[in-house]
């Protein structure tokens, strides 16, 4: 199967590769997916608490090189977002971008829902109730 | 000087050495004729290529030339193999027995047959890919026809005790069927002292051209007999009828020629090499060899690269061809049943890579292949979660994991 060069890119040069403190308040950390799936995500914001935005953003990912750029790629979308900008990143947005064939679909629900797991991380840290409207892809 | 993309990936298929190729190429232009013409020349002469293929491929295996029928491929091979004797012996019983961790062509012709009233038993290998002969002897009951077991196993390379279940079949009076696709030309196979009554092989494993297989069917001791399973022409002693391939079978022949002269040395010239790059491999922290080390083709070598995921590791070692046992590219998202089959957790199936070298390998190949490995593991697991979590002694067995 060819990979188209976004993929590539992002595979060989991934942005943000990475761990934040996940101790600190201002971090949220989303890890979804599962091992025996073959693909698990880590991906971790930094929220600036008088502003609200997103001044950092990394992962690590354990699967192919779609679900590595897909991750990559969020994290790059991420920075310099507002939370509420962040939570209107779609995954078909990141299909689109990345070129991504149908069978890979699953990689950018899953960049898609670790997105979400770290913003209801953060919010649950700083006391707002977690973001109930999960979408449902699958 | 190297040239890639480095192929290693001779399980699935191999290059058509350039002495078969060249003892082919008559068989296309000039010497055209039906093997099955009895009238005229032509026909007369591609009998001769295709009787005298037939003892070059009977000369390696220990058949007779008799012994020989001739088919498209293995998995044609195994098809005729396991209908024709469930046709043939229909009124000695109906349970056949074979192994959870063989190939499809074998799997799925079974399943095949239960729709016609066939009881079939898939019995699970040890650890190591091997089947426990005491098993196998508790599996068989009166109403056993056929016992089918692979020589040499596609994706671990790990080769069963087949001399010892061709005298259990002997013994008990089964017939016994191997898949031997992956053996033949690599490692001596001789169906007398193997005691295999059947056995399926294919000539583009061992050099030869793709197309081309054949099915050995003892004729003495006992004499066996398989329900054709394409109507017509009557060939191949009325087991499969089809105007037989003749270049086809010239090169496999030719291949099989090669093999038999030249089978000792190329085993230990591919052992040797097959041992240094996967005693390099295994130096990497937390690699490990999937199935038998000691039972084993000399030049397949599986392992598995903990923490990182086989599909995003053959991206980075996109100038190796090699295959994975990871199926992420599958609609089912299911790693190798073979890896399976030997109760690995499906994370270590994910992360598993089957190295097959062939005749045309070269050291080079092989110091690029370990240097490119090796780098692509480290870089995959700096960006691997499971990695850092393994390195902060965090089980990952005690993580509530989301399914998708």
């Amino acid at each position: 199967m060819a990979y188209s060069e976004k993929v590539i890119d992002h595979y060989t040069n991934p942005r943000n590769i990475g761990t934040l403190d996940k101790s600190q308040k201002s971090v949220g950390t989303g890890l979804v997916g599962a091992p025996e799936c073959g693909d698990v995500m880590r991906l971790q914001i930094m929220v600036n608490e008088e502003t609200g935005i997103i001044q950092d953003a990394k992962f690590k990912t354990f699967g192919c090189g779609s679900a590595i750029a897909s991750s990559s790629l969020a994290t790059e979308w991420l920075k310099g977002k507002s939370i509420n900008e962040a939570l209107t990143i779609d995954n078909m947005d990141i299909v689109e971008e990345l070129a991504l064939p149908p069978v890979k679909i699953h990689c950018s629900v899953l960049a898609e829902d670790a997105i979400r797991s770290a913003i209801n991380d953060y919010r649950s840290k700083n006391g707002l109730e977690p973001l109930v409207s999960e979408k449902t892809h699958h | 000087m190297l040239k890639l993309p480095v192929y290693l990936d001779n399980n699935s298929t191999t290059q058509v050495d350039p002495r078969v190729f060249e003892a082919m190429t008559p068989y296309f232009l000039e010497v055209y004729g039906n093997a099955a013409s009895k009238s005229h020349s032509f026909g007369w002469a591609g009998e001769e290529a295709v009787d005298y293929a037939r003892c070059q491929i009977a000369g390696l295996i220990g058949a007779n030339e008799k012994e020989i029928i001739f088919t498209s491929g293995a998995t044609e091979s195994n098809n005729l193999a396991i209908k024709g004797v469930f046709e043939m012996y229909s009124s000695k019983g109906n349970h056949m027995i074979t192994l959870t961790t063989e190939h499809k062509a074998i799997l799925d012709t079974c399943k095949h047959l239960e729709k016609s009233g066939a009881e079939i038993s898939y019995l699970s290998v040890a650890e190591d890919g091997l089947i426990s002969l005491k098993t196998l002897e508790a599996a068989i009951k009166p109403s056993t026809i056929l016992i089918s077991i692979m020589f040499g196993n596609n994706e671990l390379g790990v080769v069963q005790p087949i001399a010892e279940i061709g005298a259990m079949c002997k013994k008990h009076g089964v017939l016994f069927h191997s898949d031997a696709t992956q053996a033949v030309g690599k490692i001596p196979v001789d169906v007398l002292a193997d005691g295999i009554d059947l056995m399926s092989f294919t000539a583009h494993k061992m050099y030869g051209p793709k197309g081309v297989g054949a099915l050995y069917v003892r004729r003495k001791n006992p004499r066996v007999k398989v329900t054709a399973q394409m109507d017509g022409g009557g060939h191949e002693r009325g087991m499969r009828s089809g105007t037989l391939n003749v270049p086809g079978i010239v090169g496999f022949g030719k291949a099989c020629e090669i093999a038999r002269l030249e089978m000792a040395d190329e085993y230990l010239r591919l052992k040797k090499m097959r041992d240094r790059l996967e005693a390099a491999l295994l130096s990497i922290e937390e690699s490990y060899l999937n199935g038998s080390n000691e039972h084993r083709l000399p030049h397949t070598s599986n392992i598995s690269f903990k923490y990182v995921e086989g599909e995003g590791l053959m991206m980075g070692v996109k100038d190796i061809a090699v295959s994975s046992g990871s199926a992420c590219t599958s609609a089912s998202l299911e790693p190798s049943y073979v890896l399976k089959s030997l109760g690995l957790d499906d994370e270590l199936a994910h992360s598993s890579l089957r190295f097959g070298l062939g005749r045309f390998t070269t050291e080079e190949e092989i110091d690029f292949t370990i240097k490119t490995v090796k780098e692509a593991v480290f870089k995959l697991r700096e960006m691997s979660p499971l990695w850092e979590m393994f390195k902060e002694g965090i089980d990952l067995k005690s993580i509530q994991w989301s399914e998708h």
